[in-house]
């Protein structure tokens, strides 16, 4: 299980039990629900319900930021069939909070999706579960028997005349279906390949029908938003950076896990609960929202707090809030190489700048960790990034060349020198030594 | 053994019909990606034939679910092992050990990623993020069992168990 620590915490009160917490009566016995009955006992107006939410200030918790409360608000008022889509395919390198949020508290998220139901109109929801938490994916079904048995879900909810079905999607193996529109497409039982924008999801969404697709960590915030006011949530963080906020801490830390803190923390405070550097090593660099993130160098990260504005400031993203600390066992060149693999993988293959820059990307990126790169070679990459930012359906080609670009901008003396040299920098021994799988003796 | 692979056992159609009640009425083909793991999960892998069988009862083309099956990567489309173990090779799992423990279990099982043992036992794949990076080094054992922390001596138990 993923080490927890807070301060203040909301997303994570339920998890303190772990894998004993998640069940229906123990949400209800720590207010979940209340707030789901509060709104339709007192048929609160849609309006009213959505401007609350944009008073909260929250942002999407999936990786652009976007504002929830401005995203409902797009939702046309008289369609008649509309749904609610969450977004559980967390695949982002780094990223690994909303499979707890499934494992340890599902029915926040339910409570959620059934009021974001109720705000934007929908009949029916659906939960899209990344393929590989498969016991996640099960947690959810019960869940959702739970609910539905106990009348949170189907028809008349709790005799308001309101009626919302949720369901559960189980994915099965692609990161691009974390991509909103590749992940509508998926659930029609298609190849989750991305859909051109316009239109958007909130006109033409799930089977042509208005949607709103939020990340999982933002429908479980819906229901703390109601339960303190919207106002009290802001202030929990700071301006336009509303809340607390997940952090998945991986990499060279002494205790990785998920870790809940208000907006605008700063960094040290966050590595400081992580336990500090593993083995009391140095800070080298830190990924600081996903994988696809711009890399942010020690000195540059040391003085970041953590929200969307401040991380933005320093040249890169908040994204999904992971955070993949590297220390100074660690050849940059060899993670690039490992994070290009994973970009050129993915790519689903639609664009050309995407599928064949993805490719080269990888390749050069591999030569010259293996000791065959030419000296024009980060012209090269730079060049290949060039023609990929912007051009594409999807935003996986600017994810692709944001690491190239951040890694060759803040560590370009490390890849000359692999050029040059024809190997890392870093010692290999060091850098084998550096992941902790071999224990003295062992192997 | 063909006309097995062409048929779907009642207890297989009934959980395929459970998923297909999950959407909407003239929707049936958003059920066929679960039905295809349903599928996969009675025959061991993904015959041809199987996925013509679950296309045909969705009320689908074929090549439409094939599509889907080639599309997303935990469908297997050639016969595995017994016991298929993904390793997660991104990078937050390789800072703590991700690659060397796929090291390790290719040296043991003495198999590459992709191949499998002459038993039939073991099947070794790479796999990529599998969104519980705090628990590196992680595997996945037939696509549904999650292990995390595996360390040599983690692995070792796991490959013990395998029988
Ligand atoms: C390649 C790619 C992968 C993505 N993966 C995820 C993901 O795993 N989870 C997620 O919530 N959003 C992901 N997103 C963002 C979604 O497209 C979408 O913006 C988000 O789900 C909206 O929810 P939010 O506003 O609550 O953040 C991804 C986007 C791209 C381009
Ligand atoms: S940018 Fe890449 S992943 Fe996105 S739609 Fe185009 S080819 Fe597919
Ligand atoms: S990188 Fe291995 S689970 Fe995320």
């Amino acid at each position: 299980m993923a080490l927890i620590d807070t301060i203040n915490p909301l997303l994570t009160t339920g998890w303190a039990k772990g894998d004993a917490g998640w069940s229906l009566k123990d949400y209800e016995a720590r207010g979940g629900y209340k707030q789901l009955r509060r709104v339709l006992e007192s048929r609160m107006s849609q309006d009213d319900l959505i401007a609350e939410v944009k008073k909260s200030v929250l942002r999407g918790r999936g990786g652009a930021g976007f504002p929830t409360g401005l995203k409902w608000s797009f939702m046309p008022k008289a369609a008649p069939v509309k749904y609610v889509v969450c977004n559980t395919d967390e695949g982002e390198p780094g990223t690994f909070k909303d499979r707890d949020l499934m494992r340890f508290d599902p029915h926040s998220v339910i409570e959620g999706m059934i009021i974001a139901g109720y705000a934007v109109g929908a009949k029916a929801g659906y939960n899209y579960i990344h393929g590989e938490i498969f016991e996640a994916y099960q947690r959810f079904e019960e869940a959702l028997d739970q609910a539905r048995a106990a009348g949170y879900l189907g028809d008349n909810i709790l005799g308001s005349g309101f009626s919302f079905d949720l369901f559960a999607h189980h994915g099965w193996g692609a990161y691009i279906c974390g991509e909103e529109t590749g992940l509508l497409e998926s659930i029609e039982g298609k190849k989750g390949q991305p859909r051109y924008k316009p239109p958007f999801p909130a006109n033409f969404g799930l089977y042509g029908k208005p949607t709103t697709i939020n990340n999982t960590e933002t429908f479980a915030a819906i229901p703390f938003i109601l339960g303190m006011g919207g106002e009290a949530y802001l202030n929990l963080g700071k301006p336009n950076n509303g809340g607390t906020k997940l952090f998945s801490v991986s990499g060279h830390v002494n205790r990785p896990g998920n870790f809940e803190v208000p907006m605008g923390t700063p960094f040290a405070k966050l590595l400081e609960m992580a336990g500090g550097m593993r083995g009391g090593r140095k800070l080298k660099a830190v990924i600081p929202g996903g994988s696809s993130a711009p890399v942010l160098p020690a000195n540059v990260i040391m003085d970041c707090t953590m929200d969307y504005d401040s991380i933005a400031k320093a040249g890169s993203m908040l994204g999904s809030g992971a955070v993949i600390v590297m220390d100074e066992t660690v050849c940059m060149v060899k993670a690039l190489e490992r994070l290009s693999y994973f970009y050129y993988e993915e790519s689903c293959g639609q664009c050309t700048p995407c599928r064949e820059g993805s490719g080269w990307l990888y390749r050069v990126v591999h030569r010259i960790e293996h000791g065959e790169g030419r000296p024009e070679d980060l012209d090269l990459l730079n060049r290949v990034t060039d023609n990929m930012m912007g051009k594409t359906i999807c935003a996986l080609a600017d994810a692709a060349a944001f690491p190239v670009r951040s890694f060759i901008k803040h560590f370009q003396s490390e890849f000359e020198y692999h050029i040059e040299n024809k190997k890392c920098l870093v010692d290999p021994e060091v850098q084998r030594m550096g992941s902790g799988f071999f224990k003295a003796g062992n192997v | 053994m063909n006309n097995d692979y062409e048929k779907l056992s009642p207890e297989a159609l009934r959980r395929i019909d459970r998923e297909v009640a999950k959407y909407p009425a003239d929707q049936t083909q958003s059920a066929v990606m679960a039905a295809l793991v349903i599928a996969q999960d009675e025959k061991g892998w993904l015959p041809k034939e199987t996925i013509a069988a679950v296309a045909n009862y969705l009320g689908m083309a074929p090549m439409a679910a094939y599509e889907v099956a080639s599309f997303y990567n935990m469908y297997d489309l050639h016969p595995v092992g017994k016991y298929k173990i993904t390793v997660c090779t991104n990078l937050p799992c390789a800072l703590s050990g991700g690659v060397h423990a796929a090291d390790y279990v290719k040296t043991k099982l003495g198999i590459d990623f992709n191949e499998t043992t002459a038993d039939g036992k073991f099947t070794l794949k790479e796999g990529e993020c599998m969104g519980a990076c705090g628990d590196a080094p992680v595997m996945l054992v037939n696509n549904k069992r999650m292990c995390s922390f595996m360390l040599p001596d983690e692995i070792d138990k796991l490959l013990a168990e395998c029988k």
